[in-house]
């Protein structure tokens, strides 16, 4: 099948979501759609999908102009979606998950689960998807829920797939696997729109890509083209994927942490007697795949976790006991790994968000009696000199872009007096432009003589930043290299491999040695 | 959500587009609504629930009905019958809350303005806001037990049994101690404030230390409080008045009665005041003091107040220390005020009101007095109502349900209103989304 939009067109009041969009996807092909946050490629998508109706433009199958009034009408004609937030059901099995909706029904009128099971089997085995039809949804990791939806919209006999960030809640490794299965959709005759901000996924994947930015299509390019050219398209100017800094100057050990422990309310052991040591103008990255201790041990280092064992001193002050205020006046600058959640208040201003944390201390209260105006001041200034876009300082932080918040949070951190940042993720989610604007931000923190501990599942950001890289694996840290290490050698470590004991531990190797990613991250 | 891309005013521009037409009031009246303007919403509710409120009361009056019986013979009487049911009771109940022209015709057929004040006839046509102030100043009260707790993320569905708390120690001091005149008060009322307090911050401390949930405890608190108020009534040596049988308790003391306001015919007294003073105090803590923004972050996420260094669990003990003591005022206002003496009934239904009254303010100080406000006058009016239209004082019950119905529900009333609109075509969305997208 072969898909076509012609100059759709999409306007929200005076927004123009998509504007004159041409887009065609061949049969068997991966059709990637790159474009920043907002660029519009999910409102084209939701077009494609019948969520939305366009103002203008036609969409054509085959060459005949079809209509698509529902989501019904779009996986009657064929094309299937896989949402970035997934459709499932938790408790209910996948086969009971790829029925909903369409059930199969035995002349008795009784659900027929026989045929169910082995239409998911049958499908799952000759795409590599490998779903167990009877597994709950809620027991199984967010990679196999994607698949799951993948097998939905294949079930409904789908030969266009769109896949709407699909990598976005993945692990390198589940990344990886994605990448086969679409390899293997796309032998099957399948065609897939694959929707991303991500250069070097897109790079792997596509056999085409489509960017857009501010609602329009900017280029056509092939797979092979550089990475800056595509992201200059993207962003609309020339950005540097890499922050150009000097050689790291250390100077004298800032934060200082020994044997540090830290167990949860079971008493499961995430971080693991770890001792590191940041020291003044130099930035620690520490690497690892997702849920290796990392979240636990940032929390840790705040406060907001009990330290069972071990020490954490800040300029050889004892803060292993302290609260998280008692940290933060020590002179920890703190950027957390979910910003939604940990980072901000969503419903509050810009202006209330810049002195969450701060919103105590002098000039902005005296006593218990806040200061609205400086609050006001703050926010005005902070708001010029970290850029961030937002069309006033009293505006609800929960509606601006990620990147923004993520501006916002700095600008908050960075503005009370700090001697280490500790930062998590710190440009999760954002796009290409943002993303260098934080790196840019977090360099200057170095060169200004802070100690700088950054925790991030991407290796090319942990690449771009750390002057040493410690790697994190079930709580320990399996060794530190320089930034010039190879990229297998850290994967190595990253899969549990240490310096005394070379391989993967245990009977079981850990399939998720993210060695050979060259499409995962940034 | 990914697919949630427009918001309910983008999808009113989308509509204008679709539909070009001439942009009348009507047109404009109905893009209002669909904008969300909240505003709109509430005066549409309030309309509705009068219609109701209206058709319900005429429809059930025997006299209606049976000039419904007669409908094809005399339509004319049938129709007029229910409007003036329906209408009627709506004269009598804002005579009774607000002004009533008689007392006004009263008033100058008197000598002189000396008499009239002697007698109490100026005093009459101040009567109806005396009584709807009466009637509201618990009802803030108790709204703002409510209303701050929600602020904090907190549901306080115990506002009755605080209130008992500070009942039971406002009276008490009532009683039970011999002071003079501005004294007596001020403590009998700073009694019923931390009487009120240390229920209120024992769910707190409760929530606080154990993780126990405030909705359940509360609840268990209102039955604790009414059955110890039952049993501190029932002897002589706790707190019944001698020689009785009946569960009451001695009368307070003269130099415990919160003062009048305006001179022995009226009622309204110095409860009234407290109630202002405590919504402008609450509207100052959220919104002007580092508490406020503690309370408003742990509201809205506490998660983010935690990694912002806040004191989650202080903030749930206090503002459940502050709400205890605004539901333990309610109390003392009521027996210091208007009642002053306890019985086991004495709390009413305060504690529910508290609930409906902060939902309609929105739970925020200003709006807790304009709703106490309006349900106050909705109770004062009720007797002379009833008393005039036979319309039985229920009626008030069933209209405070329904405009919190409607208020509470924006899409229903933007659902009903759209049904007048003709073509319903290209905002499908605005309904389902409309409250959260």
């Amino acid at each position: 099948m072969e898909l076509e939009l012609k100059g759709i067109t999409k306007r929200f009041g005076s927004l123009v979501a998509n504007d004159r969009i041409d887009l065609s996807v061949a049969p068997g092909q991966v059709h990637a759609l790159l474009g920043e946050n907002g660029a519009g490629k999910t409102t084209l998508m939701n077009v494609l999908y019948g969520l939305l109706q366009p103002d203008d433009g036609t969409i054509l199958i085959d060459g005949k102009p079809a209509r698509f009034g529902s989501p019904k009408d779009a996986i009657a004609a064929g094309i299937g979606m896989v949402h970035q937030h997934f459709m499932l059901v938790p408790v209910f099995t996948v086969a009971e998950n790829v029925t909903l909706g369409i059930e199969e029904t035995r002349r008795s009128g009784l659900l027929d689960r026989r045929k169910t099971r082995k239409d998911v089997r049958e499908l799952s085995h000759r795409y590599g998807l490998e779903v167990d039809p009877d597994a709950l949804v809620e027991n199984l990791p967010v990679g196999i829920q994607q698949r799951v939806e993948i097998v939905k919209a294949l079930v409904r006999e789908a030969t266009v797939l769109i896949l709407d960030e699909p990598t976005a809640v993945l692990t390198p490794a589940e990344t990886q696997d994605l990448f086969r299965i679409i390899r293997q959709l796309k032998q099957g005759g399948k065609s897939i729109v694959f929707i991303s901000h991500k250069l070097k996924e897109v790079q792997a994947i596509a056999d085409t890509i489509t960017v857009l930015r501010r609602g329009a299509v900017v280029g056509e390019r092939p797979p092979s083209a550089t990475e800056d050219e595509l992201a200059s398209l993207m962003v609309g100017r020339s950005v540097q994927l890499r922050v150009s800094k000097q050689a790291a100057k250390p100077g004298d050990v800032v934060l200082d942490v020994t044997d540090l422990t830290v167990t949860d309310e079971t008493g499961r052991i995430w971080v693991n007697g770890m001792s590191f040591q940041v020291r003044a103008g130099e930035i620690l990255g520490v690497a690892g795949v997702q849920g290796n201790g990392q979240t636990e041990l940032c929390e840790a280092l705040m406060g907001l976790r009990p330290t069972a064992a071990g020490q954490v001193t800040l300029n050889g002050r004892d803060l292993t006991r302290a609260t998280p205020t008692q940290r933060l006046r020590a002179g920890v600058a703190y950027v957390p790994e979910d910003r939604r959640e940990d980072g901000l208040v969503g419903d509050f201003s810009v202006a209330d968000n810049m002195v969450l944390d701060v919103y105590n201390r002098p000039p902005f209260a005296s006593g218990i009696r806040l200061h609205p105006d400086a609050i006001a001041a703050n926010a005005a200034e902070r708001v010029q000199e970290f850029d961030v876009r937002t069309t006033s300082a009293d505006t609800p932080v929960g509606t601006l872009s990620g990147g923004n918040q993520q501006k916002v949070i700095l600008a908050r951190e960075l503005g009370h007096e700090h001697k280490v940042l500790v930062a998590s993720q710190p440009t999760r989610g954002l796009d290409v432009g943002s993303i260098e604007f934080v790196h840019r931000r977090i360099v200057d923190q170095r060169d200004k003589g802070v100690a700088v501990l950054i925790v991030s599942a991407e290796l090319d950001e942990i690449y771009a930043l750390a002057d040493r890289i410690a790697v994190m694996y079930e709580g320990r840290i399996t060794g530190f290299r320089p930034p010039t290490v190879p990229a297998e050698e850290l994967g190595l470590l990253m899969a549990g491999a240490t310096d005394q004991n070379p391989g993967p531990p245990g009977p079981e190797p850990t399939p998720s040695a993210p060695t050979a990613i060259p499409g995962a991250g940034q | 959500m990914s697919d949630q891309v427009s918001s309910p005013g983008e999808a009113t521009a989308e509509k204008k587009e679709d539909a070009p037409g001439p942009y009348g009031f009507g047109r404009a009246f109905r893009d209002s609504i669909l904008e969300g303007h909240t505003l709109t919403i509430i005066v549409l509710a309030f309309f509705t629930a009068f219609v109701i409120g209206g058709l319900l009361n005429a429809f059930t009056n025997t006299t209606v009905l049976h000039a419904w019986g007669s409908f094809f013979s005399a339509p004319g009487h049938a129709i007029a019958a229910t409007w003036d049911t329906a209408v009627g009771a709506y004269v009598e109940m804002f005579e009774g809350s607000i002004f009533n022209p008689h007392t006004v015709a009263q008033l100058f057929q008197q000598a002189s303005i000396g008499t009239a004040i002697r007698d109490g006839y100026l005093s009459a046509v101040f009567n109806p806001l005396s009584e709807t102030c009466v009637q509201a100043t618990p009802l803030i009260l108790a709204g703002l037990a409510v209303a701050l707790p929600y602020q904090a993320g907190l549901f306080n569905i115990g506002a009755q049994g605080q209130i008992i708390g500070g009942m039971i120690v406002a009276t008490f001091l009532g009683f039970g101690v011999s002071l003079p005149f501005f004294v007596h008060v001020v403590v009998s009322v700073i009694g019923g404030f931390a009487g009120g307090a240390a229920i209120g911050g024992l769910v707190g401390l409760l929530k606080a230390r154990t993780g126990a949930h405030e909705v359940i405890v509360t609840i268990m608190m209102n039955y604790i409080m009414a059955y110890f108020l039952a049993y501190l009534l029932s002897f002589g040596y706790l707190m019944q008045a001698p020689h009785t049988s009946n569960a009451i308790s001695p009368p307070i003391a003269g130099n415990a009665h919160l003062p009048l306001l305006f001179g022995s015919h009226l009622r309204i007294n110095a409860g009234f005041l407290v109630a202002l003073a405590c919504a402008a105090g609450i509207w100052w803590l959220l919104n002007r003091t580092t508490t406020g923004f503690e309370f408003r972050s742990v509201g809205k996420n506490p998660s983010a107040a935690r990694t912002a260094g806040m004191n989650v669990e202080r903030s749930w003990v206090l503002v459940m220390l502050i709400a205890g003591g605004l539901a333990g005022l309610t109390g003392a206002a009521v027996i210091q005020g208007t009642d002053f003496t306890l019985n086991p009934q004495s709390y009413g239904t305060y504690g529910i009101d508290a609930i409906t009254v902060a939902l309609l303010g929105f739970g925020r100080p200003l709006g807790v007095v304009l709703a106490g406000l309006l349900f106050g006058a909705l109770h004062a009016g009720a007797p002379l109502m009833q008393s005039v239209t036979g319309t039985p004082v229920d009626m008030v019950q069933v209209l405070q349900a329904v405009i919190v119905l409607f208020i509470a529900a924006p899409p229903l009333i933007r659902a009903m209103y759209r049904l007048r609109a003709a073509k319903a075509g290209g905002v499908g969305g605005v309904v389902s989304k409309g409250w959260n997208a």
